[in-house]
């Protein structure tokens, strides 16, 4: 099944994303005022995992499985770049 | 689709907005980065999850692969990579905040705004504001 859901369903998935792009949007001052970079990399990490769920909640109200695989390869780069950054950001880089 | 599936994906889309809420409110409270750490790999992969369930239920049991996959992926990575940070930061010499140390730049002092664990008096208006 891959129609568009019923109008109460789609509004309710698109406000849930709404309020969660809201939230990351809220958490961006972690990531300006994080005393550490360490402060800073989790912040970002948050902020890239609320829009991997921001991606599946619009897919699901528009109907388009497409946006899984969007949501996929975010989630993997998301990761990637916590894990970078915490190894680069410091000499040894055995942190994983 | 059936009226339990429609008040499930509204009951789940609220506790995924509601966990993530508590995720920010940590990110601002909490003193230091192992906290905010904390407050990151647990509320947040817990609405994560309850969101990739929300979209399951409305996407129906074509996309349920799919989705499983994603919600183990996020399961699995967002510890880890709270667990790589949190571990790079005691690599670099971060310690701890704990009671009775002056706080790192950022951070509310939660200690100080429980006023039966301070002995000297407030030294202004501002200790009862929250």
């Amino acid at each position: 099944m891959t129609g568009v859901p019923e109008p109460l369903v789609a509004d309710a998935l698109l406000g849930g994303a709404a309020l969660l792009a809201g939230l990351a949007a809220v958490l961006l001052g972690r990531v300006v005022a994080g005393p550490t970079v360490h402060d800073r990399v989790v912040a970002v990490n948050v902020v890239g995992t609320t829009i991997v769920v921001v991606i599946a909640l619009v897919g699901a109200a528009l109907g388009e499985p497409g946006f899984l695989d969007v949501a996929l390869v975010y989630a993997l780069l998301n990761f990637l770049l916590s894990v970078g950054l915490s190894k680069f950001s410091i000499e040894r880089g055995g942190v994983l | 689709m059936t009226t339990l599936g429609t008040a499930a994906v509204l009951g789940l889309v609220a506790a995924s907005v509601g966990f993530a809420l508590v995720a920010v409110v940590g990110f601002y409270r909490l003193p230091d980065v192992y906290a905010r750490a904390h407050a990151a790999s647990k509320s947040e992969t817990l609405g994560a999850l309850l969101a990739l369930a929300a979209a399951a239920v409305a996407f129906g049991p074509g996309e349920t692969l799919k989705l499983a996959l994603l919600a183990l992926f996020v399961l699995v990575t967002g510890p880890t990579a709270a667990h790589a940070v949190a571990r790079s930061a005691a690599d670099a010499g971060i310690e701890p905040w704990t009671r009775g140390r002056p706080l790192p730049d950022g951070g509310v002092d939660l200690a100080r705004s429980e006023p039966e664990r301070e002995t000297e008096p407030p030294e202004d208006g501002t200790e009862g504001r929250r």
